[in-house]
C-alpha cells in the first residue's frame, strides 16, 4: 500500500488508455438508427410492391416530400442552435402567393421570383427580430408568425388559386438531370453543402456550441445573436425557394399551399436524430430521414394503405425516433 | 469511536468508465462521528467514490455495507432513504425555482399530492439559511446566485435532510474565510451529534482545521488512511502527487508599465457603485472581498456579459465601449468565469472543441476548421496544464471538476490576452498544478500582461498580487500595496460596516 517512492511519469500513460471502441462510436449514433430504419423500410416496401425495385419511380414520387425536406435541412441547423422555426410552411405559402400576385399584376416571372425571395428574407428577419432582439422564445414567436403568415396569404390571394404561369416555369418536378428530378437534385446538393457547412466550418462548430450552452458560447465570445439572426434569415430564404418549387410543380398557388408542412419538416428533423433541445444532430441524419419518409409514404400509398393509417404510422415513427435519440444521448452522458 | 463499528465500509470498490478504470479496489471505513477527508490530485477519483456512496454511480466491483449491513445503493433517492447526502462539486439546482423551493426538493417523505405549505416552507428555508449565517433572500430564484451562494444553499439542503452521512465535495472552493468558518462550526456540531462527514478539499489548512482522518487517493488507488495529526503537509503532498511541490515565490514587481485597463465610476445599481481602479501592464491586481461583495459583477461588467449602466472603461488609455464579450475579446481581454459548469464548458462537446472555443481564427484562418491544428493546440494545452483525460475527443463533461477548470484556463491562455481577468481561477485545482499555474500567471505578468485576479483564497491573493483591492457591499473599500497586505488587512476592509465606506474610489 505504500509504493509511493517512484515519481509519476510525466505523461499519464494509463489514463491515455483506449477510449470507447471505434465501432461503438460509429454504431451508437442516432443517424445509424435512421439508416437501419431506412433499410428495413426499403425491404418491406419492395415486398409490398414490385414497383419499388425501380429507383426512378422512387425519385419521381419523392418530389412532394423533397420540398419540405429542403427546408428541413435548414430547420436542422436552427434546432441544433437551440431554437425552432415552425413558420416555414406558412412562409412558403405567403411567398408563393406574393409571387403569384406579382405575376398576375403583370410582373415578369424573374421579377416575381425576386419578390418571393425578398419576402422570404423579410419574413425570416421578422422572426429573427423578435427572437434575437426582443429575446422572446422562438417556439412562441414562430407559432404566432405561422398563423400570421398563413393569414396574410389568405388575405392577399383570397380563396382562389392563382395560376396560368408560363410553360417554362411550370413542372420543374418533371425536368430531369439524368434520372434525377431537378428538385431532388437541389435537395441533394443542398444536403452536401449544408453538411459541409455544419461539419467543417467554424460557423458550423459555433452553432453546435451555441446549442450546447448558450451562456458558455456568449462567454467564449461567439456572436450568438448575429448567428441566430442569420439562421432565421436562411430559413426564410429557403422557405421561399421551396414555395417556388411547389408553385412550379402545382402550376398554381393558393393560400393553403404546403399546409401542415411544418409538422412534416419537424418529423423529418426528429427522425434524423437531431436533439430537440439543441447541440446535437446532423445534416446526414436529416438527409436519411427524408428518404425514409419518402419510402414509407410511397410504399404505403402503393400498398393502398389509407391516409389515416399512414399518419398513424408516421406518428409512431416519430415517437420511436425521439425515444431512440434520447436514449442514445442519455447513454453517452453517463 | 472504536467501541462501535464503522458506519460505512467499502470493500474492493472499483469503477470503470468506457474501459478506463478510475477507481481500483478501494477499501475504506467511515466511523460514526468523524470528519474524514478525501485528498488527491484532480482526477484521482474522489468525486467518483463519493458518487458511488451517494448512489449516482454503480461500482463495477466491490461491496458496501452500512452500519454492518451489506447494502446496494442503486439511486440517489435510495441513498437519501439510507441517510446519505452528497453535496455535489458542481451545485446542481433548478435555476427557475426559488431558493426555498430548491432547499426542499428531493426531501424524502413528502407526499406527492400533499399540499405545499408555502408559508411553512419559507419559514423553514429562512431557518436553515440563518443557521449558515448567509444573507440570501429565500424567495429569490436560484438563477443569479453566485457560486458561493449556490454552494451555501446546497449545504443548507444537506442539513435539512437529517442524514447520517454527509459528503461534501469541495464545498469551500468558492467560499471566503468567513463562510468557511461558519461551515466549520456547523460541521463540528454535526460531528458532536454523531454524524459522519466526508470532506473533500484541495486546501490542506482546511483539512487540518476540521478533519480527524484523511484518506489519500492517487490514480484511483487509495494510497493511505491516517490520522490527520500523524501526517505533515509535506508527507500528504508527497503521497498525493509523488513529488514535493515548490513554494511559489513572488517574482517582485519590477516591470510595471503603462496603464492597460482603467475603469472609472463603474456603477450597476444594486450590484456595485463608483468602482474606479487601474491595472498596469505587468501588474497583478488582486480583488478580494466576501462572498456577495460584487467582485464577480465588476468582472462581468468589464467583459461585457452584464455591462455597467454608467461609468467608463479605457484600454491602453482609450475609452472603449464593451457591450458584449466579443467586443472585449476584440480588445484582447480574456475572462475566466467562476461558474465553469454554466458559463465555461460545453458539457457534451469534445475537450479539444472546448479548449479552442475562443480562438476561431487560430484553428480556422479561412473559416474552415483545420483538424490537425486544433488537435495540436489542444494536446499542447493538455500537456502544459497536465489535464488528465482519455482522449482530447472525449466530452469534457466526463473530466473531473479540476480538469474541466484546467481546460477552461487553457482556453483563455490560448487566446493570448493582453488583459486577463481571472475569477476564482484555481477553484478545484489541486496543489501540484496550482503552483505551476501560479508560475504561468507570473510569467504572463512578467511579459507585460495586465492581470486582475479575483480570489476567495487569501493565501493565493497574497502570494500573487502586487496590489490588493478589496470590495465590500458593492464598493471598493481598500487598495492595499503588497508590502502592507495581510489576511487581517484584507478581512478588515472586507467585512461590511454599514454606513462606513470611506475609501471608495481607490484608484491610484
Ligand atoms: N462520466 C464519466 N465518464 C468517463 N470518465 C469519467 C466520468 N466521470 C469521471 N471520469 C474520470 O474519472 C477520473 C476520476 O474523476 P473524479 O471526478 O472522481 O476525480 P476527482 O478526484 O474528484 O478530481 P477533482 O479534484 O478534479 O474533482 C477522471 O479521470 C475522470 O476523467
Ligand atoms: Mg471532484
Amino acid at each position: 500500500m505504500s509504493t509511493i517512492e517512484s515519481p509519476r511519469p510525466a505523461v499519464i500513460l494509463r489514463e491515455a488508455a483506449k477510449p470507447r471502441p471505434r465501432w461503438q462510436v460509429i454504431l451508437v449514433r442516432p443517424e445509424t438508427v435512421t439508416f437501419l430504419l431506412l433499410i428495413i423500410a426499403t425491404i418491406v416496401a419492395t415486398r409490398l410492391s414490385p414497383f419499388f425495385a425501380d429507383l426512378g419511380f422512387i425519385l419521381e414520387s419523392s418530389t412532394y416530400y423533397v420540398e419540405f425536406a429542403i427546408v428541413a435541412l435548414v430547420l436542422t441547423i436552427v434546432i441544433i442552435s437551440g431554437e425552432i422555426d415552425l413558420s416555414p410552411a406558412a412562409q412558403m405559402a405567403l411567398s408563393a402567393c406574393l409571387f403569384g400576385t406579382a405575376y398576375r399584376a403583370g410582373a415578369p416571372i424573374p421579377v416575381a421570383i425576386l419578390v418571393s425571395l425578398v419576402s422570404g428574407l423579410a419574413m425570416g428577419a421578422f422572426n429573427a427580430f423578435f427572437i434575437t432582439v426582443l429575446r422572446l422564445p422562438s417556439i412562441i414567436v414562430t407559432i404566432g408568425t405561422l398563423i400570421l403568415y398563413r393569414g396574410l396569404a389568405q388575405v392577399l390571394a383570397g380563396d382562389k388559386s392563382i395560376g396560368s404561369f408560363p410553360g417554362w416555369f411550370v413542372g420543374i418536378d418533371y425536368r430531369m438531370i439524368g434520372i434525377v428530378p431537378v428538385p431532388v437534385m437541389i435537395f441533394i446538393i443542398a444536403s452536401v453543402l449544408l453538411g459541409l457547412f455544419l461539419g467543417i466550418t467554424i460557423l458550423g462548430r459555433q452553432i453546435y456550441q451555441i446549442g450546447t450552452s448558450e451562456v458558455a458560447a456568449i462567454h467564449a465570445g461567439i456572436r450568438v445573436r448575429r448567428i441566430k439572426f442569420g439562421l432565421f434569415l436562411a430559413s426564410g430564404l429557403t422557405s421561399s425557394i421551396a414555395g417556388l418549387l411547389t408553385a412550379s410543380r402545382l402550376g398554381s398557388v393558393r393560400y393553403d399551399l404546403a399546409s401542415g408542412g411544418e409538422l412534416t419538416m419537424v418529423l423529418i428533423v426528429m427522425l434524423g436524430g437531431t436533439y430537440i433541445f439543441g447541440g446535437r444532430g446532423s445534416i446526414l441524419g436529416t438527409f436519411l430521414a427524408a428518404w425514409l419518409l419518402v419510402i414509407i409514404a410511397t410504399g404505403m400509398t402503393v400498398a393502398n394503405i389509407a391516409i389515416n393509417a399512414q399518419l398513424t404510422v408516421m406518428g409512431l415513427l416519430l415517437i420511436v425516433s425521439i425515444i431512440a435519440t434520447n436514449a442514445i444521448y442519455a447513454r453517452s452522458q453517463r | 469511536m472504536s467501541a462501535t463499528g464503522p458506519l460505512v465500509s467499502a470493500r474492493g470498490i472499483s469503477k470503470s468508465f468506457g474501459g478506463v478504470e478510475v477507481l481500483r479496489n478501494v477499501d475504506l471505513d467511515l466511523m460514526p462521528g468523524e470528519v474524514h477527508a478525501l485528498l488527491g490530485e484532480n482526477g484521482a477519483g474522489k468525486s467518483t467514490f463519493s458518487k458511488i456512496l451517494a448512489g449516482v454511480h454503480k461500482p463495477t466491483r466491490g461491496t458496501l455495507s452500512l452500519a454492518g449491513q451489506p447494502v446496494e445503493i442503486p439511486s440517489p433517492i435510495a441513498a437519501q432513504r439510507l441517510g446519505i447526502t452528497l453535496i455535489h462539486q458542481e451545485p446542481i439546482s433548478f435555476p427557475d425555482l426559488s431558493v426555498a423551493e430548491n432547499l426542499v426538493i428531493g426531501q424524502v417523505g413528502a407526499r406527492p399530492l400533499g399540499r405545499v405549505r408555502w408559508a411553512a416552507l419559507a419559514q423553514e428555508a429562512k431557518r436553515l439559511m440563518a443557521l449558515l449565517d448567509v444573507p440570501i433572500d429565500v424567495t429569490k430564484p436560484m438563477r443569479g446566485l453566485s457560486i458561493a451562494d449556490q454552494q451555501m444553499v446546497e449545504i443548507a439542503r444537506a442539513l435539512a435532510s437529517d442524514s447520517r452521512l454527509i459528503i461534501m465535495d469541495e464545498p469551500t472552493a468558492a467560499l471566503t474565510p468567513k463562510e468557511v468558518e461558519t461551515l466549520f462550526k456547523i460541521v463540528r456540531r454535526l460531528r458532536e451529534e454523531g454524524r459522519t462527514i466526508v470532506f473533500i478539499s484541495h486546501r490542506l489548512e482546511e483539512v487540518r482545521a476540521i478533519c480527524d482522518r484523511v484518506s489519500i487517493f492517487r490514480d484511483g488507488d487509495r494510497i493511505e488512511t491516517a490520522w490527520t495529526a500523524d501526517l505533515s503537509d509535506a508527507e500528504i503532498i508527497r503521497r498525493m502527487i509523488g513529488r514535493p511541490v515548490a513554494d511559489y515565490l513572488h517574482r517582485g514587481t519590477s516591470h510595471v508599465g503603462a496603464v492597460a485597463l482603467s475603469v472609472r465610476d463603474l456603477t450597476l445599481p444594486g450590484r456595485f457603485e463608483g468602482i474606479s481602479f487601474d491595472v498596469r501592464k505587468g501588474e497583478i491586481v488582486g480583488l478580494g472581498g466576501l462572498v456577495g461583495a460584487g467582485r464577480t459583477d465588476v468582472a462581468r461588467a468589464i467583459f461585457g456579459v452584464a455591462p455597467a449602466s454608467s461609468g467608463t472603461i479605457s484600454v491602453d488609455g482609450k475609452p472603449v465601449t464593451i457591450n458584449e464579450p466579443s467586443d472585449a475579446i476584440a480588445l484582447r481581454i480574456a475572462f475566466v468565469p467562476e461558474d465553469r459548469a454554466i458559463a465555461g464548458i460545453f458539457r457534451s462537446l469534445p475537450v479539444e472543441t472546448n479548449i479552442t472555443a475562443a480562438v476561431p481564427e487560430k484553428i480556422a484562418p479561412r473559416g474552415i476548421i483545420r483538424r490537425a491544428t486544433e488537435k495540436l493546440l489542444a494536446s499542447q494545452s493538455v500537456e502544459k496544464l497536465s489535464i488528465r483525460l482519455a482522449s482530447v475527443r472525449q466530452p469534457i463533461g466526463e473530466l473531473s471538476g479540476g480538469n474541466q477548470q484546467k481546460a477552461i484556463l487553457a482556453r483563455w491562455l490560448l487566446s493570448d490576452p493582453e488583459i486577463l481577468i481571472l475569477d476564482e481561477p484555481t477553484r478545484g485545482i489541486d496543489i501540484g498544478v496550482k503552483a505551476e499555474f501560479y508560475d504561468m500567471i507570473g510569467e504572463l505578468a512578467a511579459s507585460g500582461r495586465a492581470i486582475l485576479l479575483i480570489s476567495s483564497e487569501l493565501p493565493e491573493l497574497l502570494a500573487l498580487s502586487d496590489r490588493i483591492l478589496v470590495m465590500s457591499e458593492g464598493r471598493l473599500t481598500a487598495d492595499i500595496p503588497r508590502a502592507e497586505a495581510s489576511q487581517e488587512a484584507i478581512m478588515f476592509a472586507a467585512v461590511p460596516r454599514s454606513g462606513r465606506h470611506t475609501v471608495s474610489g481607490a484608484a491610484a
